[in-house]
């Protein structure tokens, strides 16, 4: 928001009334403005410079008012108190006025076509027989700065250039050169420059260097000369030192170039409202004539007044107030806007003048008469809005898992989304090409080089602040990670992670471990392969060799946990041992009751709106085929979507390798918009989708992936008939390729080498009595054979009284031999057996 | 335990005495080092009030180590001219000796050596008198002593016989009941108790947790707002907020170099948007600049999470028929800034968005006391602002009881129809919205100057520790 400093004095002289700092601040907080600061020139440079310096400087109170980035009209002294004089009824609001030179043609400016390259647009006006004092001087060079910084964007979208007319002659053109062919005398140096001299003498100068960028790798550089070769201005970087304004100027010609002209208009309009006060005759304009290159030409200033009509209905309406259309009438013109009920009903005419072009809209309007109304004093109403709230089922998760991880023992901690590439990958023992990391472009500090990929570093990070803490420290943390994800319109998607870290003395595995089994035992997944959780044995550079578990859930790697490495630990400049626990907490969502919603949108809009003027519409959708039935299966169910995603897990194509219509087809063929849980699927769907404009230019598919759906076309045996065969072959040959490609599948599936959980089992068989042949027993024993059982050494045990009890050991395949099944079968050797117990159970 | 022996010995002796024993004089008539009774007194008074002790020093004349020393073996120079045989002594000999040094200046002023400084063979020590009278012996050096005692008197229940006192209650004084006759030592109530060994929650997520909480009793539906990689479409373009705003700088923004660009975009509405901006529509003049796709697809860290609302409202607009709703999501947002005690690159933002039929500013300022009377702030008022995607803009004041003043905590508007008709919500629909940060309440509720101390790595766990719980009420 933009700060104008005004002095004090100056202001309350101009509005007539002296006001204490609170009744003008609060002056100023109902007309949208904040006065920010109540201080001195002395003030400013002994803040800024030190008290030395200040010596000399102005005791004369300045206030700092904040105004709002659209009111350009109120930047400088004159428009802040024309503003407020309309505003408190003491003034009318002054009607701008273009006039025609008295005597004589306008000023013309000519603008060459070679302009278009670097800075297309220029507009210009003259302020005729202007009288200056010091203060309208400073505030005519401040307005320029601060339009310069706001709407012109640092000068980049507009550059204002303000002359002395009486000494240059136009006509005046602007036009384009190389820099080594302009020279002149810039405003304040006392010789010529060539303006490549010049780009470099400004190098160091504080102020202007920010502005040479914008045309400095130019091939040509903007410049406009008077009508005898003097240089006015080289926009957007400085005047000629010819032409500069002093306070004894009584003809100001006013140029602006611009890359936008829109913004040029307005700034234009801008200087010439706020400083034609002080003309010989106040609030009038001379215009300027602006010739284009093809002979087109426009006169400026614009000073447009555009009418608008509403209803005082529709500002009650909106508002929430009730008032006649005549005192809405008079709000709207305490804020400038001149209105009148025109009579026809309760309308309005608002008149909105040049000054405020931040009016674009009936809402603006509407805003304008709250604010004169004041917005304190609009009544407070409640809406009647009824609905039921819902949490965003991922966070009603994450609310409740923190609540018992922190009774649980864990502390809470909340680190940065972003940080270093360092971080997420050297400190860790990885790539940082391996993380999935989004890179951030334009960092100011190393420390938001990327988005974390885990939740790790931030908490060995707040270990390595904490470290005169207590030991055990015991922190985690829920939130999310950053990861690149093609399938997301952005490329890039958050996981919600849970990470926890012990750090103490000794590694502590079995506290972490502890942890991830309470977790578990929160989310209700009981300890069981298959639809249970485990974990087992991974590698992992994070992690301690032989110190890295993988956590499965329902049969999916969810996450990591295990002893940190060494290295891993020095880098992050720990000292003890420190295990960690890391794990994505999405899969644990369920299935909520809550209406799930989502962040993403629909691509396609099914609705149509009526909307103005809206163009004719791209293109009409293609009809969908009736059938879902594919070489794959039918695609309206979960299988056949199963069986299409399988195929799509190592194919871009459904043929060959670039999209065809047979690609087309089975996209057709899909009612709707796969779930994400097939993300093979997914990918070819959301890719195909982008195919939807050009798609008639696709080239035909080979064979034939939608079949017809039988079933609905039983009637029309005329049809069956027609294309009978054709129609017989070709869903043979799918029924072949469909065959081929399942068979292909499962024989890759089968190739990847299975890892089969075993354990190793002690049993203790103790025999009926004391007279049992052992040997018979043992024999029995080993007669029980199953799939996945081995058995192992015995021996006998001597357990009193002369018995001996069978050791035997065994191993077996955990999903397909249980303990109890072979307790069962040995107890069935009734005549031999008494009791079997298992004496010792691992899991290999 | 002969510390025991000890202090009945003396309880018995403070039972004979009239008026008190002293410490010393119990000690030295025992036989005893004065440390094993003062000892013993301790224990006593550890018992409770069986005796009382009072602390006195008395002072009193004895024999330094020297004075001892030379009393029983001769001032230095005796000693001195009783270590040189006839024969004489070699001076370096002499100087070996302790007290040689000494006692030898003292000897030959008292003439009773010589030196003869020229025999062969180095200095030599003679006896120059037969014999001498030590009179130092009898003048030894004494040196003031302070010895501090106790002064030992009766308690006021006083007993010779020490019974042991319990510290704690036992299992087994509960089964056989002899907790009845134990007596058992007071409590030293002044002490702290032990912490319990627990887990905390970070206090930014407390507040947190109460804010959810609030605008799920005020019946709001929390946005999904897991998304920070956002395009500047959503984040900017569809909140008509123009392409050369200021806030899509790179001074303001985290831009993203991968992915670097968004590919999908409802195209339709897209097309809407650029006409928005560049030509106007909807009743609007429009901003009437070239509106550039390449600018919309750029991606960026969210700078706010109405981007998110965006999305949401634009998904509203596509329902069959409009539904009114009521939206809130607290989560991170991202700015490029200078970071300063109150600045960092990211924070969270809290937000409230209805949208219905015929919602006025009054119902923005009726909703804005609601919530904002749940955090216990009653004192509002609002001052016109200017933000590019709503209008009428709000900035809420509330009145600082502390600091006396009015202060900012918040921001609140009407969304403008450039922003909702191009999602293609009814006409007579209106959306009111607001927001605040989560940290800056924070920090006000728990006396926190630096942010750097609350959110981040270098938070001190001590304070997460000792954070009391979120009641935003009081």
């Amino acid at each position: 928001m933009p700060t104008v400093g005004v002095k004090r004095d100056l202001l309350f002289k101009a509005l007539g009334k002296t006001y204490t700092d609170e009744e003008f601040d609060e002056l100023c907080f109902e007309f949208g403005l904040e006065l920010d600061e109540i201080t001195s020139e002395r003030e400013i440079i002994s803040r800024e410079q030190g008290d030395s310096k200040a010596s000399g400087a102005s005791d004369v109170i300045l206030y700092k008012i904040d105004v709002p980035a659209n009111r350009y009209d109120l930047l400088c002294l004159e428009g802040l108190v024309r503003g407020l004089q309309v505003f408190k009824n003491k003034l009318e609001a002054p009607r701008y006025r273009r006039v025609s030179p008295v005597s004589g043609e306008p000023q013309k400016l000519f603008i060459t076509k070679e302009t278009a390259a670097v800075r297309p647009h220029a507009v210009a006006a003259v302020l005729r027989n202007i009288t200056f004092t010091q203060e309208r001087y400073d505030s005519f060079i401040e307005l320029q700065d601060k339009l310069h910084q706001n709407i012109c964007r640092k000068r980049s979208l507009v550059a204002i250039g303000t002359h002395d007319l009486d000494t240059i002659s136009g006509p005046f053109t602007y036009t384009a050169k190389p820099p080594g062919d302009i020279s002149f005398k810039p405003l304040n140096q006392t010789k010529e420059y060539t303006a490549t001299q010049l780009m470099s003498l400004y190098k160091t100068d504080s102020h202007l260097k920010h502005y040479l960028h914008i045309i400095e790798d130019e091939p040509v550089y903007p410049i406009i000369y008077d009508s005898n070769g003097i240089v006015l201005s080289m926009p957007p970087i400085i005047n000629g030192d010819h032409s500069k304004i002093t306070l004894k100027t009584k003809n100001v010609f006013v140029e602006c170039t611009a890359t936008d002209l829109t913004k040029a208009k307005i700034v234009l309009d801008m200087m010439v409202t706020m400083f034609s006060e002080y003309c010989s005759q106040p609030f009038t304009v001379e215009e300027a004539e602006v010739v284009y290159p093809d002979g087109k030409t426009c006169k400026y200033p614009e000073l447009a007044y555009r009418k608008e009509k509403l209803s005082s209905e529709f500002i009650n309406r909106k508002v929430g107030i009730n008032e006649s259309t005549e005192k809405i009438a008079e709000l709207l013109t305490k804020m400038c806007l001149r209105s009148q009920a025109t009579g026809v009903g309760d309308e309005i005419e608002v008149e909105i003048p040049p000054t405020r072009s931040d009016v674009i809209h009936a809402c603006d309007i509407m805003e304008d008469a709250a604010m004169a109304y004041g917005f304190n004093n609009v009544p407070q109403t409640t809406p009647r809005t009824y609905t039921v709230a819902n949490q965003f089922p991922l966070n009603k998760l994450t609310e409740l898992l923190r609540q018992d991880l922190a009774a649980a023992g864990f502390t809470e901690a909340l680190n940065f989304a972003l940080c270093s590439e360092e971080d997420v990958a050297d400190k860790l023992g990885k790539k940082i090409s391996e993380t999935r990391a989004v890179h951030i472009s334009n960092p100011k500090t190393a420390e938001f080089q990327v988005a974390r990929t885990t939740l790790l570093p931030g908490l060995l990070k707040t270990i390595a602040s904490n470290r005169k803490m207590p030991l055990p420290l015991k922190l985690f943390e829920i939130s999310d990670v950053v990861l690149k994800d093609e399938t997301k319109d952005v490329g890039a998607r958050n996981s919600r992670r849970f990470c926890a870290v012990y750090y103490n003395k000794s590694p502590g595995f079995e506290v972490i471990h502890g942890l991830l089994d309470r977790t578990m035992e929160l989310l209700e997944v009981k300890s069981a392969r298959g639809d249970g959780y485990h974990i087992q044995a991974a590698e992992d550079s994070t992690f301690f060799p032989g110190r890295c578990a993988e956590i499965f859930a329902r049969g999916k790697s969810v996450g990591r946990l295990g002893v940190l490495h060494p290295d891993v630990i020095n880098r992050f400049e720990l000292t003890m041992p420190c295990s960690a626990l890391e794990m994505d907490i999405e899969p644990f969502l369920g299935h909520t009751a809550e209406t799930p919603l989502t962040h993403d949108v629909p691509m396609q809009e099914v609705i149509k709106h009526k909307f103005p003027t809206q163009g004719e519409s791209s293109q009409a959708p293609s009809s969908r085929p009736t059938s879902t039935k594919t070489a794959f299966g039918d695609v309206s169910t979960a299988a056949g979507l199963k069986s299409l995603n399988d195929f799509l897990a190592d194919k871009s194509y459904i043929e060959g390798f670039a999209a065809s219509q047979a690609d087309m087809a089975i996209f057709d063929a899909i009612p709707s918009a796969p779930c994400s849980t097939f993300c093979h699927l997914m990918r070819w769907y959301n890719h195909m989708k982008s195919f939807q404009r050009e798609r008639a230019s696709l080239p035909s598919a080979k064979s034939q992936f939608v079949l017809q759906a039988t079933a609905n076309d039983a009637g029309d045996d005329d049809d069956i008939d027609l294309f009978g065969s054709d129609d017989e072959a070709e869903s043979a040959e799918a029924d072949r390729i469909k065959e081929q490609r399942l068979a292909e599948y499962a024989a890759k599936k089968s190739k990847k080498p299975a890892l089969v959980a075993k354990s190793s089992i002690l049993l203790d068989v103790k025999p009926w009595d004391d007279e049992t042949n052992m040997a018979e027993l043992e024999q029995r024993v080993r007669s029980v054979s199953m799939d996945g059982l081995l058995w192992g050494q015995s021996k006998l045990v001597p357990v009193g009284y002369g018995i001996k009890k069978l050791q035997i050991g065994c191993v077996v395949e955990d999903e397909k031999v249980g303990t109890d099944l072979l307790e069962e079968a040995i107890t069935a050797f009734e005549d031999y057996v008494q009791s079997v117990d298992v004496a010792a159970f691992n899991k290999i | 335990m002969a510390d025991a022996g000890v202090a009945e010995t003396l309880l018995r002796r403070i039972e004979k005495a009239d008026g008190g024993v002293d410490s010393l004089d119990v000690a030295s008539s025992l036989g005893l080092d004065h440390q094993v009774v003062v000892g013993a007194v301790k224990s006593l008074q550890a018992l409770g009030d069986l005796i009382s002790a009072e602390q006195r020093s008395s002072k009193h004349w004895e024999l330094s180590e020297e004075g001892t020393e030379i009393a029983e073996q001769g001032s230095h120079e005796a000693r001195v001219f009783g270590s040189i045989p006839l024969d004489g002594l070699a001076q370096s000999e002499l100087m070996k000796l302790s007290f040689g040094k000494i006692g030898f200046s003292k000897a030959m002023s008292n003439k009773w050596i010589r030196l003869d400084k020229t025999h062969e063979g180095g200095p030599r020590i003679f006896r120059t008198v037969e014999s001498i009278q030590d009179q130092e012996k009898n003048c030894v050096a004494e040196m003031l002593l302070t010895v501090k005692s106790y002064w030992i008197t009766k308690g006021p229940s006083f007993s010779t016989t020490i019974t042991k006192q319990e510290t704690e209650l036992t299992p087994d004084m509960i089964a056989n009941g002899s907790w009845k006759e134990k007596k058992f030592k007071p409590y030293n109530f002044e002490a702290m108790g032990v912490a319990p060994d627990c887990g905390h929650l970070h206090p930014l997520m407390k507040v947190r947790t109460q804010f959810r909480q609030i605008f799920l009793e005020m019946g709001f539906s929390e946005m999904p707002t897991n998304n920070f990689i956002e395009s500047s479409f959503w984040n900017f373009d569809s909140l008509f907020q123009p392409q050369q705003h200021p806030a899509r700088d790179a001074h303001d923004t985290f831009f993203l170099s991968d992915p670097a660009l968004a590919h999908e975009f409802p195209q339709d509405y897209l097309e809407r948007v650029k006409k928005v901006h560049s030509e106007g529509g909807f009743g609007s003049q429009g901003y009437k600049y070239d509106w550039k796709i390449e600018e919309a697809q750029k991606n960026i860290l969210r700078t706010h999470t109405t981007a998110v609302s965006a999305r949401m409202l634009y998904k509203l607009a596509q329902q069959e028929k409009f539904t009114p709703v009521k939206y809130f999501s607290i989560d991170r947002v991202f700015r490029n800034e200078t970071l300063d005690a109150t600045h960092l690159a990211e924070f969270h933002q809290i937000e409230g968005v209805v949208a219905d039929y015929g919602l006025t500013l009054g119902d923005l300022i009726g909703i804005l006391y609601q919530f904002f009377t749940k955090l216990g702030i009653t004192k509002l008022r609002f001052k016109p602002a200017y933000n590019p995607y709503t209008e009428p803009s709000m900035e809420v004041f509330s009145y600082h009881e502390g600091l006396q003043k009015w202060v900012e905590v918040g921001n609140s508007g009407v969304f403008r129809p450039e922003m909702l008709l191009p999602m293609g919500l009814p006409e007579d629909v209106s959306v009111i919205a607001w927001g605040l940060s989560l940290e800056r309440p924070t920090m006000i509720k728990y006396g926190i100057n630096n942010i750097r101390e609350l959110v981040g790595h270098k938070v001190n766990l001590q304070m997460v520790y000792d954070s009391p719980m979120c009641r935003l009420e009081s």
